[in-house]
């Protein structure tokens, strides 16, 4: 039986204080460690060492660039629009944050369970794209504001694969619960039976998450940051912060409906959850250090002319398929 | 147009739309807006600024405006002796600064009518070669940097290192180098430094195979370049074009080839060429080349004779007769030109410099228009310019 924190913390209160304060432990350590890894796998990639000296193999540099992050003055450009300006780094942070709380990590527990967690995960998402434009508007910058108006862009083109592949999913497991979804994959993960739907979702979640090689919204070699060139300090690391819990995100997405979540032989439930997340977060990874950067037409292009045919091809059939069988 | 954006004010405001210094849009209907690409930017190459007006992400105009890295190296040379313009030289282009130092003892030697030992002329061909090979590698990083591929720039960077401590050994400077005397060069290669260069370029030639696998087949890689930011034999020639740039647009242009100075009329190499005319046929120029330095420096090595690397007596201050002289070799962006005029004093009356990059950025707002902006910084990488040496 799947059991939350509410049902074993009888104060609702305190069960909300809990929760808050595990997702928000969680959400940094992760950043922390993934950036750390980050700065790891690419340096190994490029014949580097990366990080070493602050820490064993260099794990506390990252800690040590928060409290610098932290020690830096907050820089307002002049002319900003201060509402949007002020509020982006907040809006880009708390849905994330939001979003983790819903996955089943083994098959007795999940922090929150509800009957529409899938789509809670990606209206959550779909708020990042509103505090990515909020930035680059109010920042009073042209790079800014052209890094956002690519990033909406881009994130509208590539949910409607996200979504149509996970829509897929659900058709077979008959639920949007993730929980059920998870247990729906009997034996067997759902990539044997999507394979393309794992594909189309794999590559629109990279896109989702802005990076490499569809980092189109901050190419750096373009629009210096895009989005985010006037944020400073803290404002920049709530960014980052958030694009490395998004990483997560989807991951756990990906891990939940293709990959079996939780299940696994031997090990217990929650080394496999996040086994499988890291896993995929590391061909992330991967893939931002072998492939160059896209150009913005192209992207689009390849959004609309190949994965939301090529998903709704998925969708019908799975769908036609599942008549017949029934 | 240009004479409004050099009023007081005009640099700091031209990006922004109300500025009244702004240079006229060429659109009028208020559909687009300027962007003011740099002097400081994250990928431009050195302190180029680029004035883009731009509808959307299409470049409609565009206004390279340079000037930002000006040493007033030509000034210089007005104020100084020969001799002592000589550490300059490899100042101008710090990417290519042996060709340029070499370049310029073989103009004041054509003036001087001076013979050059034979061991003295090997090592000239073997030290430039690696200077070639050196700045096409850092080139071909660079570029795919542009492109956003972070990872081929750190492993191009790391055979650019070997390059530049083999020369390190000989001539005690890693990127300007003040290696070529009048007459020859100042210190003598020795066996270890042969060994090492051979050394390298079995190395490379695994490397390259390397960078093929990575980078030339990738399908991202390719999408980016085919077809973009093509400059076409006609506008190559117009606008003074030279070099690899000039190269893939199928004109076999090669100074080394066209006018043999040194001993490169003693080599075998072949003169790449594409017909493409777009980023991808100057990257395949480029690595190209790369081979046929390779090939180069192989057969200098092979012939290279003992002997002095400076004639008996050693010139140090010298009067040359009136008179004006040019003469020119090709760096790794295209041709270099030194034009000196002497009015029979030790001191030059004036050294002018041809400068490749100058040229071959002078194309930018013809191909540059109708563009992406993000294929700027792609086709500005693709053209390698360099530029301190645009503006001297």
């Amino acid at each position: 039986m799947l059991k939350t924190l509410s049902d074993l913390v009888p104060n609702v209160f305190l069960a909300m204080l809990l929760a808050a304060a595990a997702i928000m432990a969680f959400a940094t350590v992760n950043a922390l460690f993934l950036v750390w890894l980050e700065r790891k796998v690419s340096a190994r990639m490029q014949r580097r060492y990366g990080p070493t000296v602050v820490g064993p193999f260099g794990m506390f540099q990252t800690l040590v660039d928060v409290v610098k992050l932290l020690s830096k003055q907050l820089i307002s450009p002049k002319d900003i629009d201060k509402p949007l300006y002020h509020l982006a780094p907040i809006v880009v942070f708390v849905p994330v944050v939001l979003g983790l709380s819903l996955f089943p990590i083994d098959k007795s527990f999940a922090l929150v369970d509800t009957n529409v967690g899938l789509v809670l995960v990606f209206a959550f998402a779909g708020m990042g794209f509103i505090a990515i434009f909020m930035a680059g508007w109010g920042s009073n910058n042209k790079y800014a504001l052209l890094g956002a108006m690519r990033a909406v862009a881009q994130n509208i083109a590539y949910e409607i694969p996200l979504i149509l592949a996970a829509l897929a999913v659900t058709m077979i497991a008959r639920s949007m619960r993730i929980a059920d979804i998870v247990e729906a994959q009997g034996s067997f993960p759902y990539i044997l039976v999507q394979p393309i739907g794992a594909l189309i979702y794999y590559i629109s979640a990279v896109a989702e998450t802005n990076r490499a090689p569809f980092d189109i919204p901050e190419a750096e070699s373009e629009l210096v940051a895009g989005f985010h060139t006037e944020y400073s300090g803290m404002r920049f690391a709530l960014f980052f912060l958030a694009e490395y819990t998004n990483m997560v995100i989807v991951s756990m997405v990906a891990t939940s409906l293709f990959l079996g979540g939780y299940k696994g032989p031997l090990l217990p439930g929650p080394v496999w959850f996040f086994g499988k997340v890291y896993f995929l977060i590391f061909v992330m990874l991967w893939l931002r250090w072998t492939f160059p950067r896209l150009r913005f037409d192209q992207l689009m292009t390849f959004a609309w002319k190949v994965l939301i045919p090529l998903a709704l091809a998925n969708l019908l059939v799975t769908a036609t398929v599942l008549k017949v069988m029934s | 147009m240009t004479s409004d954006l050099h009023k007081p004010g005009a640099a700091l405001a031209a990006g922004t739309s109300a500025d009244p210094w702004a240079t006229p849009p060429a659109d009028p209907d208020g559909e687009t807006y300027y962007l003011n690409m740099g002097p400081q930017h994250p990928s431009m190459h050195g302190v180029l600024r680029l004035l883009l007006e731009l509808r959307g992400e299409e470049i409609v105009k565009c206004e390279p405006i340079i000037g930002y890295a000006h040493r007033a190296h030509e000034k210089m040379a007005e104020n100084r002796n020969y001799m002592m313009f000589l550490p300059n030289t490899s100042r101008v282009d710090y990417l290519s600064g042996m060709i340029y130092n070499i370049a310029y003892c073989q103009a004041v030697e054509k003036m001087l009518a001076i013979e050059v030992p034979e061991r003295a002329e090997h090592i000239r061909v073997i030290v430039c070669e690696l200077n070639r090979v050196s700045s096409h590698l850092l080139w071909f990083g660079t570029f795919l940097l542009d492109l956003g591929g972070i990872t081929p720039f750190l492993y191009s960077f790391d055979d650019r290192e070997q390059i530049l401590s083999i020369l390190d050994r000989v001539t005690g400077s890693r990127l300007t180098y003040c290696y070529g005397r009048f007459g020859g060069v100042t210190e003598d290669v020795d066996k270890k430094f042969l060994d090492e260069t051979t050394a390298f370029l079995a190395r490379l030639r695994g490397r390259m195979a390397e960078y093929h696998a990575l980078v030339t087949d990738n399908v991202i890689f390719r999408s980016r370049c085919e077809g973009v930011g093509v400059i076409d034999r006609e506008t190559a020639i117009e606008y003074g074009v030279t070099g690899p740039t000039l190269r893939a647009a199928g004109v076999p242009y090669d100074v080394r080839r066209a006018e043999p100075y040194g001993i490169y009329d003693r080599f075998e190499f072949d003169i790449p060429t594409a017909s493409g005319a777009d980023n991808l046929a100057r990257y395949y120029v480029r690595v190209a080349e790369m081979e046929q330095s390779m090939r180069i420096i192989e057969q200098a090595i092979a012939k290279i004779p003992d002997g002095p690397i400076m004639p008996e007596k050693a010139l140090k201050r010298f009067k040359p007769d009136v008179g004006e002289h040019y003469f020119a070799v090709e760096s790794a962006r295209g041709q270099f030109g030194i034009y000196i005029v002497s009015d029979g004093s030790d001191v030059p009356f004036r050294i002018k410099l041809r400068t490749p990059s100058f040229s071959n950025l002078a194309c930018m707002p013809d191909v540059l228009r109708g563009t992406m902006v993000a294929d700027t910084i792609a086709i500005l990488g693709s053209i390698d310019i360099v530029l301190p040496e645009v503006d001297r």
